[in-house]
């Protein structure tokens, strides 16, 4: 008996009314996530195609993939380095990757799932399809150290408050997988704004002298007055090509520049993602630094950094393609997308240079326009309805 | 059956359900964020409010008919200032430490929206016998939400309660964490705003929304 048999015998039994009617939606669910949709729209009026949310949001979770594997291989690697052992052995390093990465991806899938099927239940609405990014886009966002516990709790905090409480995917105004991440940061502030995000294979080990466990960030959040920004940078081995390539310490997926514009492409050429949102991020981003070079304290090694640099380093590239332009808590309007990622690129440049208390700017940058969103959107279009020649005068 | 069907226990129960001046009215919030790291202070946070509240209702209440209306918030406000500072001096007196812990808040109780609201909504047009329960009745509504946070507060964020530490030591060495959220102001929002959706769900299915 295939797959599809087994469905089509128990349709009956998950019908709304039939004896499982209480699991309908789980049953549902489950089903369009191996087959088509096989319920079409009625009336006349819409577009008939397959993509539903759920082959939408698929799209993401292959853009995320070069995001996710090089995560892998890079958790591994600067876990095997940390305590002297060899790195050209790349099975070796990712079999160490996997145990670090693969734990979080599933507690983060496991509880969350949980949750978004609960509320389905209890609720009776469709599940909620959304969540198989957000499940994805989370663990990338966390450093591999955090317990798992915690990241568990972190997910079931995003969804409920994040998304359920106000209704479920399209309904919620804020990014669930960043509300997820924002709670875990505030509420377990040593595990996420520690310095030391290399996570360790073996509790007994030692970590070799001279090996650095402090993120890109944190090397030049935590310089001394009057030095050299760039320099401390390459002093520590974050070198430009570096930073880009990703070989460096941080959170999951957030490392390589290189694996994130892969994602990026997919996302623009399918037209998921919106490009208006990320080039203006970009520049809003690339003029806050050149303004903090321009006009910033050059004794502060922050400040003076080149904006390239700033680009490269950090989750500025993950948070921009990926969390920017999730289409419920960005703008809706082509206008109001560019007003929005400009913003985003302002806003978190200024929390990373200017605030010592926080490293990383993006996420609070983007929690923050994604409650502006309506706002923008409703100015946008007001100002547009104003400029329209009345039908009647 | 009778006392429950009296317009006191209406007066008095309804401000601690239906209209609770925090998880529905939204009200008082400053305190409720202020003092609730721990919960003796909201204890005594509470029945200096709920003095205060329910005094004020019924000396303004007896007043009523003889306060000129162009300045009744003048003379509210002098009665419900004297009553605080009262408070305050009774709470210096003989809780000294916890007064401290309070600090500026015992004050600051002057300028709970609860009470001028329910001056002005309530004691003005009521009888003193009913205003005292109204008085009563948001005090309690008031103390009950602010404990419930506070208790959730000490509990998950310094992992005791009533000042003695009751998550084992061994919790602790397994791992577990105190939540550095709930000190911070963004807890009590997330837990009022919890605790509203409970109420609102029990209230849904009880049919009495």
């Amino acid at each position: 008996m295939n797959l599809e048999q087994w469905f089509k015998d128990n349709e009956e039994k998950f019908s709304k009314s039939g004896p499982n009617g209480k699991w309908h939606e789980s049953y549902h669910a489950i089903y369009t996530f191996f087959y088509n949709n096989h319920i079409k729209t009625n009336t006349k009026v819409h577009i008939r195609d397959g993509v539903d949310t759920k082959r939408y949001m698929v799209l993401v979770i292959i853009a995320l993939m070069p995001a996710l594997f090089f995560g892998i291989f890079n958790a591994g690697y600067q876990a095997r380095l940390s305590v002297g052992l060899s790195v050209d052995d790349y099975f070796a390093v990712i079999l160490a990757g996997a145990s670090l990465v693969l734990p979080l991806v599933a507690v983060s899938y496991g509880v969350g799932l949980g949750i978004e099927f609960f509320f389905a239940t209890i609720r009776g609405h469709a599940i909620n399809e959304g969540f198989l990014v957000s499940g994805l886009l989370y663990p990338l966002i966390l450093p591999v150290t955090i317990p798992l516990w915690q990241a568990g709790l972190g997910i079931a905090f995003g969804v409920i408050v994040g998304k359920e409480v106000f209704g479920g995917t399209g309904r919620n105004f804020l990014n669930p997988a960043l509300t997820a991440r924002c709670f875990v940061f505030f509420t377990y502030p040593s595990q996420m704004s520690g310095e030391i995000w290399t996570g360790v294979l073996n509790a007994k080990d030692q970590i070799v002298d001279g090996f650095s466990t402090a993120t890109p960030l944190a090397v030049v959040a935590y310089a001394e007055k009057g030095s050299d920004g760039m320099k401390l940078l390459e002093d520590a081995g974050f070198g430009i090509s570096n930073l880009i390539i990703g070989l460096v310490p941080g959170s999951v997926g957030e490392t390589s520049v290189i694996a994130i514009l892969l994602g990026a492409g997919l996302l623009i050429f399918t037209g998921v993602g919106s490009w208006r949102t990320m080039v203006s991020a970009l520049v809003g981003a690339l003029l806050m630094g050149f303004l903090f070079n321009i006009y910033g304290d050059k004794d502060s090694a922050m400040l003076g950094l080149p904006p390239l640099w700033h680009l490269a380093m950090g989750s500025f590239a993950f948070a921009v393609v990926f969390m920017a332009t999730d289409p419920v808590s960005s703008p809706t309007t082509n206008t109001a997308k560019l007003i929005y990622g400009f913003l985003i690129g302002c806003m978190g440049m200024i929390i990373r240079v200017m605030n010592p208390a926080y490293p990383e700017g993006w996420m609070l940058a983007i929690l923050l326009m994604n409650v502006f969103a309506p706002l923008i959107d409703y100015l946008v279009m007001s100002y547009k309805t104003s400029k329209r020649i009345p039908n009647l005068v | 059956m009778s006392f429950r069907n009296s317009k006191e226990w209406k007066t008095f129960t309804e401000p601690i359900i239906h209209a609770n001046p925090i998880s529905v009215a939204v009200l008082g919030i400053c305190s409720a964020l202020a003092v609730t790291t721990q919960i003796i202070p909201s204890i005594i946070l509470m029945l200096a409010m709920t003095a205060v509240i329910t005094l004020s209702n019924v000396i303004i209440s007896i007043m009523r008919n003889i306060i000129p209306s162009n300045i009744r918030i003048i003379v509210e406000l002098v009665v419900i200032a004297s009553l605080v500072i009262l408070a305050d001096q009774l709470l210096k007196a003989f809780l000294f430490d916890i007064s401290k812990a309070l600090s500026v808040f015992v004050g600051l109780i002057i300028t709970n929206c609860i009470i001028m609201g329910r001056a002005e909504a309530f004691a003005l047009s009521n009888t003193p016998w009913m205003s005292m329960w109204d008085g009563l009745g948001n005090g309690l509504g008031y103390g009950y939400v602010i404990i419930v946070v506070a208790f959730f507060r000490e509990l998950l964020g310094s992992g005791s309660l009533f000042g003695i530490q009751v998550v084992p030591d061994f919790i602790y060495a397994m791992g577990y964490v105190n939540m550095g959220i709930m000190l911070l102001a963004p807890g009590v929002f997330i837990l009022i705003g919890l605790l509203a959706w409970l109420e609102n769900a029990l209230k849904a299915k009880g049919g009495k929304r």
